[in-house]
């Protein structure tokens, strides 16, 4: 078709046939407009209900330069012994932490696992248990902990193992799914009970994967253990929560980056024993 | 003949040793670790028989006092579901309130991260100090937690909301930005270069190679992002920094122990839904690629 001879008659066939070449048609144009409507008003009444208006934010800004201005240099100030020692006891805590949820997950694990459990109906109701507890944020545990056993780091450690038990459960159950039948059925075949196919044909597997999810999760429980002081659950959270009280702002930032250095610390430890473990 | 299964056999044996030998070596390194870690954390044999008894007891004290015979009563009967879930109204709108901070962290942290992600990608960075730069930038948001992030902003903004969404934000930018520049560092490089060859500037070769290969994933990483920042606003509020966190601190705090468990399994299932919700948005962000 030459183009100087495409009459209107020819555009409109094409437009006809071919509407979505010639642009958005009117029904799809009207309800992105409307999307982006209702967008819109859905951002200006949370402006409003939260009461986030120009001048707070630029006072609040203001503020928070004049602290961030304040945070340096970061300076230890005179408890050394006492930031330390919340330190210490984060890791302590992380450690210990993860330690007993993954004791107590294995088991689980293995419970939630659908080639251990076949039952479906059991199988979903343990999954469904799992998710639910996990979510619970750590701190919610961590706040039950301090009122039922008081103030210090065992709450934080029985917050840590009750947080992560769920959590290490679900990722053990998928990891023990995940492994080739073909092992246990070959103890079962060889004369093997059930328990000793788990222990021969599927432990083995697992167990390096194991091994693998719980270093991660103690590496992400050293950074959650640092906060959980804030509500009294023991760690650095409660060195940091108090120097912020105060005003503090140059120890603040010394401990912030005190936590920084540690978890890298703990990540390359950690990342170093995997490889050995694994291989 | 036998004396190839003798030495087989005392390879044998010398390989067992080794391992028995390591697997000690570990056991023991374990449990120094765990020992110290003891003695730190202050968990030793006469606080556990302390505190153990007292942990069964508090809990027991939260399962809500349930009775048969008017389990379906109204809020006026003890024992009655109604009656555990005598505030129920104000709580639904304190989670509808937390899950609004989240959506609102979640979506401002998410355009920031968006701003930030494309110099931090190395296949996309002018140049490496440019890259090195908003690398580092993303790290210093992401490394401290939302709840510290929360105490300072609780000075500067005041209690409410608004400084759990900042909180929640800043960490987000920090957290997605990594991600998102980590999925534009995947994306296929030759509709970039086809833009470039045609004339276009970085920020059309951005607009009209990267973001229709990105866009996707980062759909997907802003819902999981999402998931996890509702999570993290119901203990917002722990700090003064609005949400149901504020309302589950006093009730925890006063020994409402009914009240707890309410507003605990109320928060479990809202989270619950949720990321049901996001999940089934999730895997059709990511099933639009494969079509």
């Amino acid at each position: 078709m030459n183009v100087d001879t495409i009459t209107d008659a020819d555009i409109a066939a094409a437009r006809a046939r071919l509407p979505s070449a010639f642009g958005l048609t009117p029904a799809r144009r009207a309800a992105r407009i409307a999307g982006w409507t209702l967008f819109a008003a859905w951002l200006v009444s949370l402006c409003w209900w939260f009461d986030i208006t120009p001048e707070r934010m630029t006072r609040g800004l203001s503020g928070l330069f004049v602290i961030l201005r304040l945070m340096i240099p970061p300076s230890p100030g005179a408890q050394w012994d006492d930031i330390l020692q919340g330190l210490a006891e984060s890791v302590a805590m992380a450690f210990l932490g993860t330690f007993v949820a993954a004791v107590i997950a294995v088991p689980l694990g293995f419970l939630g696992a659908r080639n251990v459990v076949v039952n479906a109906l059991a199988h979903f109701s343990i999954r469904r248990v799992f998710d639910g507890f996990r979510g619970m944020d750590q701190l919610i545990w961590a706040l039950a902990f301090v009122r039922a056993v008081g103030l210090g780091p065992l709450a934080g450690v029985l917050a840590i193992a009750a947080a992560e038990v769920c959590v290490l459960a679900k990722l053990f159950a998928e990891a023990i799914e995940n492994a080739d039948p073909r092992q246990a059925e070959s103890v079962e075949a060889a004369g093997g009970s059930r328990t000793l196919a788990i222990r021969f044909g599927l432990l083995p597997q697992v167990l390096p994967v194991l091994l693998a999810q719980t270093l991660y999760s103690f590496e992400s429980n050293t950074r959650s253990a640092a906060i959980l002081g804030v509500v009294g659950a023991g760690g650095i959270g409660l060195q940091i929560a108090e120097r912020i009280k105060v005003r503090y702002w140059d120890e603040v930032s010394f401990i912030i980056i005190l936590i920084l250095a540690t978890v890298m610390l703990i990540d390359q430890l950690s990342a170093r024993v995997r490889r050995r473990l694994i291989g | 003949m036998n004396s190839t299964s003798a030495r087989i056999e005392t390879a044998y044996q010398v390989r067992r040793r080794a391992r028995l030998i390591a697997a000690s070596a570990g056991g023991a390194a374990l449990l120094a670790c765990l020992l110290v870690s003891a003695l730190v954390s202050e968990v030793y044999p006469s606080s556990l028989a302390a505190g153990l008894p007292r942990m069964g007891e508090y809990f027991a004290k939260l399962v809500p006092d349930f009775r048969w015979a008017h389990l379906f009563a109204g809020t006026g009967t003890e024992g009655s579901m109604a009656y555990w879930m005598y505030r129920a109204d104000s709580w639904l709108w304190l989670l509808f309130e937390t899950s609004q901070m989240a959506a609102l962290a979640t979506l401002s942290g998410a355009a920031l991260a968006f701003l930030l992600c494309f110099p931090a990608a190395a296949n996309l960075a002018p140049n490496r100090a440019v890259y090195v730069a908003f690398r580092r930038t993303l790290e210093l948001f992401r490394c401290v937690p939302d709840i510290v992030y929360a105490l300072i902003l609780v000075w500067t903004f005041g209690i409410g909301p608004l400084a759990g969404i900042l909180a929640i934000a800043l960490h987000t930018v920090g957290a997605l930005g990594k991600l998102f520049a980590e999925v534009v560092e995947n994306a296929d490089m030759r509709p970039w270069e086809a833009v470039i060859s045609a004339g276009g500037n970085w920020f059309q070769a951005v607009r009209y190679a990267i973001l229709p290969q990105v866009l996707p994933n980062f759909l997907s990483y802003v819902l999981i992002r999402f998931e996890i920042n509702v999570r993290g606003a119901t203990v917002i509020g722990f700090v003064g920094a609005g949400g149901i966190g504020q309302e589950l601190y006093t009730v925890i705090s006063f020994n409402y122990y009914q009240e707890i468990s309410a507003i605990v399994v109320l928060i479990v299932l809202a989270v619950f839904a949720i990321d049901l919700t996001s999940e089934a948005l999730r895997t059709r962000a990511i099933g639009r690629v494969r079509t």
